[in-house]
């Protein structure tokens, strides 16, 4: 019985791995379908549904048009916009940290706007603000470029996420660390990046992590941000809702494979560590 | 120097990026022109037909928040009950889809319900266009906003408390109701925050899923910006940002009261 | 630490992968009249709706003239509109449609085009220049770039009947197989020319009647949709659509069973041309990209790729029969008889979009 019931959570899990994969795995399968034959004279994409036979020529066209500067462009935008907001954001959680009551909780709720905010409206007043600078600003011949808009949208949006999962490390993160640094002759900026970060690093690499895939997963933001580039999202969008060619569906690999493998890398040489660590512990205690 | 200084580069930040352009809504909502007016707004407010879209919306936003947690919070669980490094590394897997973005997902989904399942079931027409479809693909979506924030409270529960009540005679059943439930809200508050807020202002899914046929307030802020704005009018737009917000902003503050820790650490 | 440093090595990788980018060749009888081209440089900033424009095209006016060409996408003429009031607009060239333009040219938000720096223009066809002249009184801001007829593509295995009235859309027998093309002015539109009114009434009664309806449609229909229609109907995933002339050709060179009908109420016929607004600043490149596409040569090989009627006389002595002798390409002068073209709204907007808001609702 208890084993029915924990193959069971087995085949749920399974169940909704498959459900959240589906979609990717269809594009990567179709991927090599040959979009050539059938329908005409120009290749269609969005003829996702017949499967035609086996080619490899999708990925020789994977970055025509614009696709491989929409790509480039999302990579360099969550990159750097995630390693700004990650600088920041854990700059700013260390002092939030040592706050008063008073003003920490109104930064903190301030801060918890972004998050709570729906993207759209997030969007719009950066769509406004941005209008509006770029207004004043073209009377002394100065533009903000649309690569700067989108970069500081996306720190904008994902500063929160890293300075919310910085704040609980700190706090399990004794207070005379940085004291004791100092004491012993360190400069803030020392003291700082050799006591205190190493302590909640753990924290700042997921925050890292929370501010890439916000930036990789956005697409309202920009879409309303951005006028002369497009991020791959909103390339996307606009060849999907209003395109008749579609998109070609190799980018889903192209974007998928690497990354994940990647992670999956990461994560399986650190299980099979650990997993080496406790069978080393549990020959040290049959030795005892 | 004191540690408190390292804040300020972001309250320079926040104060320009996250304070200012809130204003600017509001400057939108009732200036019309460059003359002040309350005309528009209240134009806006009492048009019933966009009441009806809201209210449409959020029927829509709590069916996916409703579904996304009796999905999520089952997987959240199992979860929490395996090895922390397994458990950890599965979660990965359901964190990793989103690095692919979500529009290529949808765009996905569509081809699926449109090609895909129907020529396998026979169908004639498409999947496309349903109410259910939407549903669907906002829950598949979400999903993984509704995993994590539970998932990092369960398995911060303090496993003890569960022998306590197993010791004191409570069933599986009834420690799961009255241990576990009541201290993972902190948990499901966050998910179904992340979910809800999303969910109630999705324009993508019913314009790529929906075929059109789901006008929700989502698409009718954007069209409102995307069309009227072309005869430079932000009014209206602006005011059904503002009430969005609102309605946010108190789906939040109900959603905390629930919620002992403010400190909003529970997202992650 | 590691982690992360992976990650950002997969990026790079990533990015190098993306940045790779092929040449197109340049080749030596591209052009009609064997124009040469300055070298001019600069960017130019062109603002255009999706896969409207071969992209080889682009490439060949980049080598010509040394100009670095952006080409930004535009979903819908509204979006274009938003784009150039942007008080910080980038975009020297446009392809908006016709009332847009009209608005545009009240407005005051396009520059007068030098016409002794586009040569080119005596290519296009007078029968042409005399419908834009409606909007565009004199052709001084604007030249036609792409033009069709509004219709209904059908798949023949399903719709056995000839169509001949819109009425077909409020059919019950193709129920659930119908879509509408979601875009304001043309589903209302042809409901009006349905019901026996104009296109560009001004009458709240006549619009709230199209309103019903279309509201009155929604059990039948399945959808809107733009130009993923196209793939619809390649599929036989419906029965018929409403559409532009240059899709549903673009369909029907690719399916067989396609067909496509304008009915004999009577409907649109549409133009995009290209205009500069005020704010462009290369308007040298601008006018050297006007004159470039209607050069005879380039315009034929853009309507091949673009499959949207071209109005430029020149190309079409240079197309096959295969275009010119199809009838949803090359409309015959009695369809065009009984087509209208869209006006400028200005203040009744208001009512179509109130309109458009109840019908989106209704399902």
């Amino acid at each position: 019985m208890k084993k029915l019931g924990r193959s069971l959570k087995y085949v749920y899990l399974g169940f909704m791995l498959l459900f959240l994969y589906l979609p990717i795995i269809y594009l990567i399968v179709f991927s090599f379908n040959d979009f050539t034959t059938g329908s005409g004279r120009r290749i269609s994409y969005s003829n996702l549904g017949k499967w035609n036979g086996c080619t490899l020529a999708n990925y020789g066209t994977v970055f025509s048009g614009d696709a491989g500067s929409s790509l480039l462009l999302t990579l360099e935008i969550a990159l750097v916009s995630s390693v700004i907001a990650t600088v920041i954001g854990t700059a700013a959680a260390i002092g939030i940290n040592s706050m008063r009551k008073r003003p920490r909780n109104v930064v903190v709720n301030v801060s918890q706007l972004p998050m709570v905010n729906p993207d759209l409206v997030t969007g719009i007043t950066f769509m406004m603000l941005f209008a509006f600078v770029n207004g004043l600003l073209s009377k002394i011949g100065f533009q903000i470029s649309d690569f700067a808009k989108l970069l500081i949208a996306h720190i904008s949006f994902s500063i929160p996420y890293v300075i919310f999962s910085v704040l609980p490390r700190l706090k399990q993160s004794s207070d005379l660390l940085y004291e004791a640094a100092l004491d012993l002759g360190c400069s803030p900026i020392q003291a700082l990046l050799k006591a205190v970060i190493p302590d909640i690093m753990p924290g700042i690499s997921s925050g890292f992590i929370m501010a890439l895939t916000m930036s990789l997963d956005d697409f309202v933001v920009s879409y309303f941000v951005a006028d002369r580039i497009q991020p791959l999202s909103v390339y996307i969008y606009s060849n999907t809702a209003h395109g008749a060619k579609g998109v070609n569906p190799a980018l889903a690999t192209i974007i998928f494979i690497p990354l994940v493998s990647m992670l999956l890398i990461v994560n399986l040489r650190r299980l099979a560590k650990e997993r080496e660590y406790e069978i080393q512990n549990k020959k040290v205690k049959m030795k005892k | 120097m004191k540690r408190k200084y390292f804040a300020y580069p972001y309250i320079v930040w926040m104060i320009l990026f996250i304070v200012v352009p809130m204003f600017f809504i509001f400057y939108y909502a009732f200036n019309v022109d460059g003359t002040w007016t309350f005309r528009k707004c209240w134009e806006t407010l009492t048009d019933g037909q966009k009441w009806r879209v809201l209210l449409m919306s959020v029927e829509i936003a709590f069916g996916t928040t409703a579904i996304c947690l009796l999905l999520g919070y089952p997987i959240a669980y199992i979860l929490s009950n395996m090895k922390k490094t397994v458990a950890g590394f599965i979660s990965v897997l359901f964190f990793v889809p989103m690095w692919m973005n979500f529009v290529l997902r949808t765009y996905a989904w569509r081809a699926i319900l449109e090609y895909a399942l129907p020529d396998m079931l026979g169908f004639k027409t498409t999947l496309t266009g349903t109410v259910g479809a939407v549903l669907m693909v906002l829950v598949y979506d979400f999903l993984p906003f509704m995993v994590m924030p539970l998932y990092n409270t369960l398995s911060k529960l303090d496993k003890s408390l569960l022998e306590a009540s197993r010791d004191l005679g409570a069933d599986g059943k009834k420690t799961f109701f009255r241990v576990v439930l009541p201290l993972s809200v902190p948990g499901i508050v966050s998910g179904v925050t992340m979910v809800f807020v999303p969910a109630i202002t999705a324009f993508t899914v019913p314009a790529l899923i929906g075929n059109g046929n789901y006008n929700l307030y989502g698409n009718e802020i954007e069209q409102a910006f995307k069309v009227l704005a072309g005869k430079g009018d932000y009014s209206i737009g602006s005011t059904m940002s503002i009430i969005l917000l609102i309605c946010v902003l108190i789906s939040t503050a109900v959603m905390n009261h629930f919620d002992n820790d403010k400190e909003g650490g529970s997202i992650l | 630490m590691k982690k992360i440093l992976c990650l950002v090595l997969a990026f790079v990788l990533l990015s190098a992968f993306a940045a790779c980018k092929s040449t197109v060749e340049v080749d030596e009888n591209t052009f009609a009249d064997g124009d040469q081209y300055e070298t001019i440089g600069g960017e130019l900033n062109v603002l255009n709706w999706g896969e409207y424009i071969d992209p080889e095209l682009i490439e060949l006016f980049e080598a010509e003239t040394g100009v670095k060409v952006n080409y930004i996408e535009m979903t819908s003429n509204e979006e274009m509109l938003i784009k150039l009031r942007s008080s910080d607009s980038p975009y020297d060239l446009c392809f908006p449609s016709d009332y847009i333009i009209e608005q545009m040219i009240r407005e005051d938000m396009l520059q007068p085009l030098d016409m002794s720096k586009i040569p080119n223009a005596k290519n296009i066809d007078p029968k042409m220049t005399e419908i834009t002249n409606i909007f565009d009184p004199g052709n001084k801001y604007s030249l036609p770039y792409m033009w069709g007829t509004v219709g209904i593509l059908y798949n023949t295995t399903m719709v056995d009947e000839p169509v001949t009235s819109w009425g077909i859309l409020w059919d019950e027998k193709y129920a659930g197989q119908i879509y509408m093309y979601d875009s304001l002015r043309d589903s209302i539109g042809i409901t009006l020319k349905y019901l026996g009114y104009e296109m560009n009434t001004r009458s709240e009664e006549e619009v709230a009647a199209a309103r019903d309806k279309l509201i009155e449609q929604a059990p039948l229909r399945k959808g809107w949709g733009t130009d993923d229609l196209r793939a619809t109907m390649e599929n036989g995933k419906a029965a018929m659509c409403v559409i532009y002339s240059g899709d549903a050709f673009c369909s029907m060179d690719a399916v067989e069973d396609l067909a496509y009908a304008v009915p004999d109420e009577g409907s649109n016929v549409w133009f995009d041309n290209v205009i500069i607004p005020k704010t462009a600043k290369n308007i040298e490149a601008a006018h050297a990209f006007i004159n470039f596409l209607n050069d005879g040569n380039i315009a034929a090989r853009n309507t091949e790729y673009i499959y949207y009627s071209t109005p430029n006389k020149a190309a079409m002595e240079r197309l096959d029969t295969y275009f010119t002798e199809n009838e949803t390409y090359n409309p015959p002068q009695e369809v065009l008889d009984r087509c209208e073209i869209f006006h400028d709204l200005g203040d009744f907007t208001d009512v179509f979009t109130k309109a458009w808001s109840a019908i989106k609702s209704a399902n």
